[in-house]
């Protein structure tokens, strides 16, 4: 099943926009600035509709079925935070309009930053950056910040765990340091002797991923910070993970001293196909004055003016490292984080890190003995199992992967940690109920036995999908990038 | 909780399979002086009560559909086909993932193959990526790429002082830990004249077109002068007023880069938006971001798929070309739709439309008495006005007029105070624009 393309379907003179009619005089044309030619394609409403709605169907989807892709926390996504993010009174607001016409917006982002506040623990927050990474980023140029403004400027390195993910050592080298992989010890742990042995007066700080991507908590996470923070170095915290432990731990409290928060993983925003997320980020107060802004202050009246009410505005901390992007952050994706953290409640979010540790540990159980459990541990969200099936030696975790589309699942991640091998990461969320599970394992434990039998089922997987197994060679060394007549 | 399915039976059975006794022993590596603090926090709010709140809420802000808007500077009011949000409104696009596994995401990769294309025909370019956060990291991305494709070898990065205000200070954050200087801030200085600072140092030259101030600056040499000094021209396009002129890649642009919000993405107080980025093939393992491109599957049936990832972090980790992971995917998916419903001739009419209407009322302003439209230059949709008195004072009387109005320029240019930049789209009637010039008289 394949559908055309959009340039394939356009017929010349089709239009689906009516525009409205020029009611001014036409002034005269730049004739020199203006283009020829603009090869977009032309198509009818109802042409256009049927491809996109089409295209819609090739997809799997969170609402379509259950999606255990480890480290991206792909829980249900609330329609009623859709609805509300859609209110005109939002919707329609300029970023540009002055600070008494959007009280509405300021007023939902200083209650989003208070609320991620309480659940960190953290003295202050920056809901500006868009996604993960750019927090990250963000996070790493405020450490480099913090240095440089006590005339430490001899801190080039960043501690990063061998298990980290891949954005950990991009932003950090995007902020011009040097990355120092430290291992990991038999129990999935930061090696504390590694660790020790790598902690100078060089050091910047460690980006820690707890939970990590193994899913396991780093039970020595107090000893980390006591040795990060002995060497003068900041521990920043990677908050992907952060769904393990939402209103059960504080993270400021694991000694933590930045961390960003995924609203697109932990507090339900949808992944959208890969975006759009929000980054926020929260620090200790020693750092609060660095954050990148505009963030958000109230003025609070005095008795006099008491029937005017707050009055919210934006704020610039004073040794700030400047704004990461353009206006205030992802202000849609805001709305619906701050709508999902109140609709739960603190009790509520409790829930969601127990189910979702609950889920995890309950597919542990049931995968097991059947597939490699490298780090054999309580887990917290998710799991990482090896794909080598014993008995089945021909077959890889890719080919797993691709025979699980057949089941009606979308794959865990995998290959990822690097530092097991033909690695399968699972997370199923807390959104998922025990007969949706129980489907999963079962499938799965049907995938391996089918591995040991007949492994040439799962080589040719997919076969019940749009497509069958595409070529990522052929596209990686002919790249065709665009369509082309 | 409606999103936890679990009964108390099912924990029972979980628990069992387990093996432990509460969820709570889950929690035993975590040291317990830290589990379960206290927290101090709102109580939860049912969903009538959680929609009447956010419903308050909104209504404490002044929605722009209820006034007649003159303000744009980087953010504009277009009107948006109802097609648009019924597209990303359904859930197979927006619940589901970066397609990672592509027999299961065609929808999204084939979406983001024709928004790839469709971006390179607006630009004038051969390749563009899957979408970034926004106008402003796309800027400081591509001077980040310039640095790279140079080998970081050249420290000078000359961009104009009619950037957007806000794109070249996220540039300035961007690039704090590379070696680099940004020169050009001095605001007499136009394209052509800006150029006599690109030299051998230089890796890269950046404009904006329109230029923050709305104007067409003449482009004709630039690019001749630019690679002669081995350095690459980096150009912030505005996708609209790309279906009226010229590509910035007919003029030799080496990058192509800008916002993408005005192609159907609502105004939603500065994001989620979208940032293009494109480049020339020869530039692709040095570009960010995502890419899907075009390949065949085990039948040999045309398919899509994530490709050249070796460039991204996930592979290449401290020496990928950038740390970006989560895009824009969905506001990307947006502009798609929105470029196709318009398509060939309709962006290029909306365009025209927005230029008429933005000449009528700069014709108008000029005809008043106390100001002075002070925009020489071809302009498209936005122009700068020399108000009798400080912009935010005239803003406060259109204000009681039921009018928003334009961008105080002073905020930026300090030279500027008392000019406003005056933005018009097909959202401006008529009537609209005359009862502006009215007001203007009235409060002069």
């Amino acid at each position: 099943m394949t559908e055309p393309l959009i340039f394939e379907i356009s017929r010349p003179g089709r239009c689906a926009a009516s525009l409205p009619e020029l009611d001014v005089p036409e002034a005269r044309l730049p004739q020199a600035f203006l283009r020829n030619d603009l090869p977009l394609p032309e198509v009818s409403e109802p042409d256009l509709v049927r491809h996109y709605v089409r295209l819609s169907h090739l997809n799997h989807a969170v609402d379509t079925g259950f999606y255990p892709l480890g480290s991206c926390t792909m829980k249900y996504n609330p329609k009623i935070n859709e609805v509300i993010s859609r209110l005109e009174g939002f919707a329609a607001v300029h970023p540009y309009q002055p600070a008494h016409m959007v009280q509405g917006c300021l007023y939902v982002m200083y209650v989003l930053q208070g609320l991620l506040q309480e659940i960190s623990g953290f003295a202050a927050i920056s809901l500006q950056p868009a996604a993960g990474a750019h927090g990250e980023f963000t996070g790493m140029l405020m450490v480099r910040a913090y240095h440089r403004d006590r005339g430490d400027l001899g801190r080039t390195k960043v501690l990063v765990p061998d298990s980290a993910h891949g954005t950990n050592p991009a932003s950090t080298a995007m902020c011009g340091f040097e990355v120092v992989e430290i291992r990991s010890d038999a129990r999935g742990n930061v090696d504390l002797e590694d660790l020790k042995a790598h902690c100078d007066e060089h050091v910047a700080g460690m980006m820690l991923t707890n939970p990590n991507t193994l899913g396991l908590f780093d039970e020595n996470i107090l000893e980390i910070a006591k040795i990060v923070h002995g060497c003068g170095g900041l521990l920043y915290g990677d908050g992907a993970n952060l769904n393990a432990i939402v209103g059960v731990v504080r993270p400021a409290d694991l000694g933590f001293d930045i961390m960003h928060f995924n609203l697109h993983k932990t507090f339900s925003t949808p992944h959208g196909g890969g975006g759009p997320g929000a980054g926020p980020v929260g620090v200790t107060k020693a750092l609060a004055d660095y954050l990148p802004g505009p963030i958000v202050r109230v003025e609070i009246p005095d008795e006099e003016s008491l029937d005017e009410g707050l009055y919210f505005y934006p704020f610039m901390p004073p040794k700030s490292i400047g704004r990461v992007k353009a206006f205030y952050g992802n202000f849609g994706v805001l709305v619906r984080a701050c709508a999902y953290i109140l609709h739960l409640g603190i009790e509520g979010l409790r829930q969601v890190a127990e189910h979702a540790v609950l889920n995890a540990n309950y597919l542990r159980v049931r995968l097991q003995d059947t597939y490699p459990l490298p780090y054999k541990r309580t887990c917290m969200h998710e799991f990482v199992l090896s794909g080598k099936i014993p008995g089945a030696e021909g077959v890889r975790t890719i080919d797993i992967a691709k025979r699980l589309m057949d089941f009606g699942f979308h794959p865990p991640t995998i290959y990822f940690p690097l530092i097991v091998p033909e690695a399968l990461m699972i997370e199923p969320t807390e959104t998922e109920s025990l007969e949706t599970l129980d489907a999963f394992a079962d499938a799965m434990l049907q995938i391996a036995e089918e591995a040991r039998t007949q492994p040439e089922l799962l080589h040719n997987a997919p076969h019940t999908t749009p497509l069958r197994r595409l070529d990522d060679v052929r596209a990686a060394r002919e790249p065709k990038l665009r369509w082309q007549p | 909780m409606p999103y936890i399915p679990h009964s108390d039976a099912d924990r029972a059975a979980m628990l069992d399979a387990i093996g432990v006794k509460h969820i709570k022993n889950l929690f035993a590596d975590v040291p317990a002086k830290v589990l379960y603090p206290k927290f101090k926090f709102p109580p939860p709010l049912d969903e009538q009560t959680l929609l009447e709140h956010f419903r308050f809420a909104s209504d404490n802000n002044a929605n722009v559909n209820d006034y007649m808007c003159f303000l744009g500077a980087g953010a504009y009011r277009h009107f948006i086909p109802s097609v648009v949000d019924h597209i990303v409104s359904r859930s197979e696009f927006y619940t589901a993932y970066t397609p990672y596994q592509p027999e299961i995401s065609q929808g999204t990769l084939q979406a983001i193959f024709e928004y790839q294309s469709m971006i390179c025909a607006l630009t004038g370019m051969e390749v563009a990526n899957a979408s970034h956060y926004d106008g402003a990291t796309a800027v400081a991305e591509a001077v980040v790429m310039a640095y790279n494709v140079l080998r970081k070898k050249r420290n000078k990065v000359v961009m104009s002082p009619f950037v957007h205000p806000e794109y070249r200070a996220t540039t300035r954050t961007y690039v704090q830990g590379l070696d680099l200087e940004i020169v050009g801030d001095d605001t007499r200085q136009d394209a052509q004249s800006l150029l006599s600072l690109v030299d051998e140092e230089t890796a890269c030259f950046v404009t904006q077109f329109p230029n923050f101030l709305g104007e067409l600056e003449d482009f004709r040499g630039i690019a001749e002068h630019v690679h002669d000094k081995g350095a690459l021209w980096v150009v912030v396009a505005d996708p609209i007023a790309l279906g009226l002129f010229k590509a910035p890649g007919d003029y030799g642009a080496d990058i192509v880069v800008g916002e993408g919000q005005p192609l159907g993405n609502p105004l939603s107080f500065g994001g989620p938006y979208l940032g293009f980025f494109a480049t020339r093939e020869q530039y692709v393992h040095k570009m960010a971001g995502r890419l899907v491109g075009e390949t065949v599957d085990a039948e040999g049936k045309r398919g899509f798929v994530l490709t050249l990832s070796a460039r991204e972090q996930h592979i290449r980790r401290e020496r990928a070309t950038s740390n970006i992971c989560s895009n824009e995917a969905l506001n990307a998916l947006a502009a798609a739709v929105y470029l196709a419903a318009l398509g060939k001739c309709g962006l290029r009419q909306l365009a025209e439309i927005c230029y008429h209407k933005a000449h009528y009322l700069a014709r108008e302003i000029s005809k008043l008495r106390h100001y002075e439209v002070v925009t020489t230059k071809p302009f498209f949709r936005e122009f700068v006005v020399r108000c009798p008195k400080p912009v935010a004072e005239m803003n406060e009387a259109l204000l009681e007029r039921d009018i928003i109005g334009g961008y105080d320029l002073g905020r930026d240019y300090p030279e500027m105070a008392n000019h406003m930049l005056v933005c018009v789209t097909e959202r401006n009637s008529r009537l609209e624009i005359d009862t502006l010039v009215r007001a203007l008289k009235e409060v002069s």
